[in-house]
């Protein structure tokens, strides 16, 4: 057997109190691709921080081609043929393409940048592996694809032979992950070695050769993807057995909330083209798309921050017409926002505060807020809804995506709205916290709660919803029953192919 | 409006155009090369008072000009150290540290420049740096007297002008300073030290501000008091958003804020028995404000500009 182009042995790495990694060891074919499985917080992005010097290890060694390379030095990372394509895109936004390609590939003492030169490698690289961009565009005009696209072609233009993505997915679209793939293994045909981070487990059967299985910071499995499944490697992953909630079948009560040919217009641009939908309590209507197709509208329109163009829509059989975000807290339509980052929480701000945010009258006493309240009643969130890794004070940041969430949604859920808006509600997590968030809305349901689901991920629309309609382009799909939904219906029903169906049925 | 027309017709007015931009063109530079690698430099008005005042005292001790401006420069550097140290190792806000710089270098200047200098009724004088003759085109008619009758620092700083736009557009090095000031972690991530970069552009930076001040003292005038930088750091300040951070419309900047100073003056002389002086003071700064806001609004903020860089933090 040739020597492995790549192997780390016994890597340790301790943060203060937590060990991230636990003395791990593993090797890299040439031409192979290796899925690095986990949730998060496993140690798989502090093993590959490693790999690529940004992290010194407390022990063990990593070794290219059977030479040791030099701990924590990126430098000698790059120059050994190791390229890393980062979740969150190492890019400067207000530069060039080529310009973000070739940054430090030169030495900078040189008197004069070799464009000219460096653009033909660029798009011979491109052109190689199919990875089509145009160098001069500026690359915050680009898309999260296109831009990832550069992220690979910044690895492979420094002679990358070792391409590391860290959940390369995380950011696109259905479609882009399925191209990305298709580009990732007809590069490992070329003869590139790559490891890519994940824990989904459809792309990690799909794509890798071998898959390792990290959890708690230790090498647990491994498995050639031809002789796994993806049952047993959640259960490897999660250390115990999880299965995704399903929905029992319900009784529907009225219709809470119906929109007839309702037009949102944002920035002069119909994002919403005549839509029609009802929501029943006590039932999930799923609306499925890939995003950008006027989710953002829609979500926006119920949660009382864009206005409608034209239309009509009715909250409880009243006709409204212009819901404010107040309006919609009031009337108890609770509200997960499709990034929870940015939309669903301040960071910097504790977990109370979060917390008590959109109910700050209730937890005031004579124009102060009464502290000791909100703590109480976080701190209530805290335990109904088995939010970890904080208390009431600490700052939301913290948090790692799933708790986050999950305080997202008890924030909401603790009141027993009458309406739940949830926009990607599991998008990021890991599988224990998308079981546990799945676990939340049927509850939910359960109890009668209209539960409006928007999604792009097939396999959580037919496991929560009873309904569904597909959003494409601003409009919607007529709903059908969740029993009649497959892969294939819904697959075209996102493609637009609904027209010739009877409009307006169920 | 004939008196409007005579003023800009006259040689005098663009020779003094050049004269006024010069030090903003110095300063301006200089903060633009700190905030391309993401570092604001509000220690500029300090700066340039205290080069105006070191590059001064040492050719008042002895030193030739060069050497003064030489000295200014090192003196500038040495203050961008102390203001990298607190803000890229530290990582401090840059407002308060560059405001406290200001306020330090300002008043240790007149303390250095009080207890070097003996008290007297007239402030002590050097002999500054004299214009110029370039053979041929000193003597052109008009243009020789407009634009070919500057002292050497002057053509210094236009030439600075054209070789900062040169590195930071076409040199590997420029890309890497931009690349710090856009992404630091992206910068790391291509085997680039942000922190590195920061030092350097900060330290160099501010040597072109201690310049900026030293063309006071050994040029423009001949001697040292300690509020002569007037407000010329601040306006550099806003010249590099003017100039959308870039060297060769920042020259454009200062030549143009030069022409409104230069022209008011002169506007004083024509019409100063009719309207008010402080009338013709606001001119500048009035069509300053109005340039900025129509320039500005299609500026690119160096995306990580004021953002302290840590190792490993996101």
């Amino acid at each position: 057997m040739s020597t492995p182009v790549l192997q780390i042995e016994n890597v340790s790495k301790r943060f203060g109190q937590t060990l991230a990694n636990d003395n791990i060891s593993l090797s890299l074919d040439k031409g192979e691709i290796v899925a690095l499985l986990g949730e998060n917080g496993a140690g798989k992005t502090t093993l590959m921080s490693i790999l690529f010097g940004h992290y010194v290890p407390d022990s063990g060694r990593v070794m290219v081609d059977g030479q040791e390379l030099p701990a924590g030095r990126p430098r000698a990372a790059i120059r050994a043929g190791i390229g890393m394509v980062h979740q969150h895109f190492a890019l400067a936004p207000n530069l060039t393409v080529l310009e973000n390609v070739t940054t430090g590939t030169e030495s900078l003492w040189s008197p004069r940048s070799r464009r000219r030169e460096a653009r033909a490698k660029l798009l011979a690289i491109s052109e190689r592996f199919g990875l089509k961009v145009d160098p001069d565009a500026r690359l915050g005009d680009l898309s999260v694809g296109e831009q990832q696209r550069v992220e690979i072609l910044k690895a492979l233009y420094n002679e990358a032979r070792i391409l590391v993505l860290d959940e390369p997915t995380a950011v696109l679209t259905q479609i882009e992950a399925e191209r990305l793939f298709a580009t990732l293994k007809d590069m490992a045909a070329q003869g590139l070695s790559l490891i890519f981070i994940s824990h989904k487990l459809d792309e990690v059967m799909s794509t890798a050769d071998r898959i390792v299985v990290l959890r708690g910071g230790r090498h647990v499995a491994e498995r050639r993807a031809s002789e796994t499944s993806k049952p047993e490697l959640a259960e490897l992953m999660v250390g115990r057995a999880v299965s995704r909630p399903v929905r029992e079948p319900s009784d529907p009560g009225d219709v809470v909330l119906e929109a007839a040919a309702v037009t949102v217009r944002i920035g002069g641009v119909d994002r919403l083209k005549a839509v029609d939908f009802r929501l029943r309590a006590g039932e999930v209507l799923g609306i499925i798309g890939v995003s950008g197709n006027g989710q953002a509208a829609l979500a926006q329109l119920l949660s009382g921050t864009a206005a409608m163009a034209s239309g009509d829509l009715l909250l409880f059989g009243q006709p409204v017409d212009a819901l404010s975000v107040k309006d919609a807290v009031t009337a108890g339509i609770g509200r997960i926002p499709e990034d929870r980052n940015k939309d669903g929480a301040i960071g910097e701000m504790a977990i109370w505060e979060n917390a008590i945010l959109e109910r700050l009258s209730s937890f005031s006493r004579h124009g102060l807020v009464d502290r000791q309240a909100g703590m109480a009643f976080a701190q209530t969130i805290i335990d109904t809804f088995d939010v970890r890794g904080g208390s009431p004070a600490s700052r939301i940041r913290l948090l790692s995506g799933g708790n986050m969430q999950k305080l997202i949604l008890g924030r909401n859920l603790i009141d027993r709205p009458r309406i739940l808006i949830a926009a990607q509600p599991a998008r990021g997590l890991d599988e224990g916290a998308v079981a546990a968030v799945h676990e939340r809305i049927l509850d939910a349901r359960r109890q009668g709660t209209a539960v409006l689901l928007i999604s792009e991920d097939l396999d959580e629309v037919m496991a929560l919803a009873d309904r569904i309609q597909a959003i494409v382009g601003g409009r919607l799909s007529p709903p059908i029953p969740a029993q009649e939904a497959s892969t294939r219906r819904l697959g075209l029903m996102m493609a637009g192919e609904w027209e010739g169906e009877t409009a307006h049925a169920v | 409006m004939s008196a409007v027309f005579d003023i800009i017709a006259s040689a005098g007015l663009w020779a003094a155009v050049l004269r006024i931009a010069t030090p903003l063109i110095l300063g301006t530079l200089g903060a633009l090369l700190c905030e391309r690698a993401g570092v604001l430099n509000l220690g500029i008005e300090g700066i340039m008072t205290f080069g105006a005042m070191i590059g001064w005292l040492a050719v008042y001790n002895g030193a030739d000009l060069w050497t003064g401006f030489l000295v200014a420069a090192l003196a500038g550097g040495l203050f961008g150290l102390l203001h990298a140290g607190l803000t890229v190792t530290l990582g401090l806000s840059q407002h308060v540290s560059g405001l406290g710089v200001t306020l330090f270098a300002s008043s240790f200047s007149y303390y250095v420049f009080r207890l070097l200098v003996p008290v007297a009724g007239t402030p002590p004088t050097i002999t500054p740096f004299q214009p110029i003759h370039i053979p041929g085109l000193s003597d052109l008619p008009f243009l020789g007297q407009a634009v070919f009758s500057q002292t050497p620092p002057t053509y210094a700083a236009i030439l600075i002008a054209l070789a900062l736009a040169y590195l930071v557009f076409r040199t590997p090095l420029g890309l890497a300073i931009r690349m710090t000031g856009e992404n630091p972690h992206a910068a790391e991530a291509q085997g680039i030290n942000p922190m590195v970069v920061r030092y350097g552009a900060v330290i160099a930076g501010s040597a072109l501000m201690g310049m900026a001040g030293a063309f006071l003292t050994l040029s423009a005038f001949n001697s040292f008091f300690p509020t002569m930088v007037q407000g010329r750091g601040w306006i550099c300040i806003a010249l590099v958003v003017f100039a959308s951070w870039r060297p060769q419309r920042a020259l454009l900047g200062a030549l143009l804020f030069a022409f409104f100073d230069g022209f008011q003056l002169r506007l004083q002389t024509v019409l100063g028995g009719v309207v008010p002086y402080q009338l013709f003071l606001m001119i500048p700064y009035v069509l300053s404000i109005a340039a900025l806001a129509v320039m500005a609004r299609r500026a690119r903020v160096p995306q990580a500009l004021m953002q302290p860089y840590r190792r490993g933090e996101r």
